[in-house]
């Protein structure tokens, strides 16, 4: 009993201790003040390889995500007579909640990992080491361009996720079942509103890009250096930043619309 | 060149975001129909309000003019204050226009329906229009319904109780 109490306090300090190894981390990667011409080509590529290449995934999940949200939305709705509400349904749907939470589970999987294993094998192969040898800040070169691309690339990526989700549920709504496209759009705009349903959207959307790609960089940069540790860092980047970012997207929703 | 085909694979995903997002705000939210318009501010009081929404519409023989901006209780009065910002280029209301709360369809949205009155002086920002018509709500029409169709039965009841009953004291007067 005395050991298990031990044991709880013992993960307890050791969780603590990594939340707070990784806010240092976080906040020295920030401070790091970047030199603009470098640092900017390598924002760049980062944004090249975590933006550009989650891009074919987004597009296609967000489409047939808002195929299935058209037909499956038009079966419930025709039931009551109002499958004019198709639009705002699919729009409020997609802008409020699985524009922000999908494509951070899908950023997570896709870039995060990624991430991970890049900046772990980096440490497995000492590069990370011989930076700090020849005097070049691996927080500042390695972490902080990846963390801003990170930061820049999610928004966008979720916007282009609703934005061709809610094309793929007219394409359904309006092309195929033949709902009039009219009122289609004429509810979605009466009940969609920019403040309230699109910025939010996008705020959650920041605050799942800053959490996956903190987890990610830090699961990465924290990992123990063999080819076991790599793969461990990496399982945990996407199974820590998903939950952290449903739990998040809970409390987010309950503050944005839950009427406080 | 390695460099030249990365910053344009880069620009053309901010494009792509951005684009995204105008498509959001303009052709999702509808934002540039909610700002277009100047409008000015006109309150109503209803005694029910029954479900009308802020963002409801406003309108005038069917024809939009404005949107519901504010729902609150007027504390003193104790009814529902609702604020209304019409468009500015419609400004020739008359301070006896009729304000009432109307449904689309069945069991569709609420919004605000005028109907204009005849009077030469016309209402500016700030003002009030007097005379509303509250929303009809479903529970009040059936109970009013049931109550009237009560008092008939009751009526022609004792209206049939009361036919013989005169026969019958005219029988005794034989």
């Amino acid at each position: 009993m005395l050991e298990l109490i031990r044991q709880l306090g013992a993960t307890a300090l050791a969780r603590l201790q990594s939340l707070g190894a990784a806010s240092i981390f976080l906040w020295q990667a920030l401070v790091a003040v970047p030199q603009p011409k470098a640092s900017f080509l390598l924002l760049i590529k980062q944004l090249y390889s975590v933006g550009v290449m989650s891009l074919p995934i987004i597009l296609v999940s967000g489409l047939f995500i808002g195929l299935v949200l058209g037909l499956q939305g038009y079966n419930i709705l025709v039931n009551y007579g109002s499958e004019q509400a198709l639009g705002t349904m699919v729009a409020l749907t997609l802008v409020r909640e699985l524009g922000p939470v999908v494509t951070a589970l899908l950023f997570a999987g896709r870039a995060g990992s990624a991430l991970t294993a890049e900046i772990g094998l980096m440490k497995a192969t000492e590069q990370l080491a011989s930076m700090e040898m020849i005097g070049v800040d691996p927080l500042r070169r390695i972490i902080a361009p990846r963390f801003w691309a990170g930061f820049i690339s999610m928004p966008l990526l979720a916007i282009i996720f609703s934005a061709i989700g809610v094309i793929g549920g007219m394409l359904v709504g309006v092309d195929w079942l033949g709902i009039y496209s009219g009122s289609f759009w004429a509810n979605m705009q009466n009940s969609v509103e920019f403040y309230d349903d699109v910025v939010n959207g996008i705020v959650k959307s920041v605050v799942f890009g800053i959490t996956v790609t903190w987890i990610a960089l830090f699961q990465g940069y924290d990992c123990i250096p063999t080819s076991e540790g790599i793969s461990v860092a990496t399982t945990r980047t996407v199974v820590y930043g998903s939950l952290a970012v449903l739990g998040l997207d809970f409390i987010l929703t309950a503050v944005m619309f839950g009427g406080f | 060149m390695r460099t030249r085909s990365l910053e344009l694979a880069v620009g053309g995903f901010l494009i792509i975001g951005i684009a995204a997002l105008f498509f959001l705000a303009i052709k999702v939210s509808g934002l540039s129909s909610e700002l277009s318009q100047p409008s000015y501010k006109v309150y109503v009081h209803f005694q029910n309000i029954g479900g009308l929404t802020v963002r409801s519409k406003v309108t005038m023989s069917g024809v939009t003019i404005g949107r519901v901006a504010d729902i609150e209780l007027d504390k003193k009065r104790l009814n529902a204050k609702v604020t209304l910002e019409i468009y500015n280029d419609v400004n020739e209301i008359s301070t006896d226009a009729v304000a009432s709360i109307l449904t689309a369809g069945l069991l569709g949205e609420k919004y605000i329906g005028i109907v204009p009155g005849a009077d030469d002086i016309f209402i500016k920002n700030g003002d009030e229009i007097e005379q509303t018509q509250s929303a009809l709500v479903l529970e009040d029409l059936i109970g009013k319904f049931l109550f009237n169709k009560a008092t008939e039965d009751k009526s022609s009841n004792s209206n049939a109780a009361a036919t013989p009953a005169p026969a019958a004291n005219s029988q005794d007067d034989f």
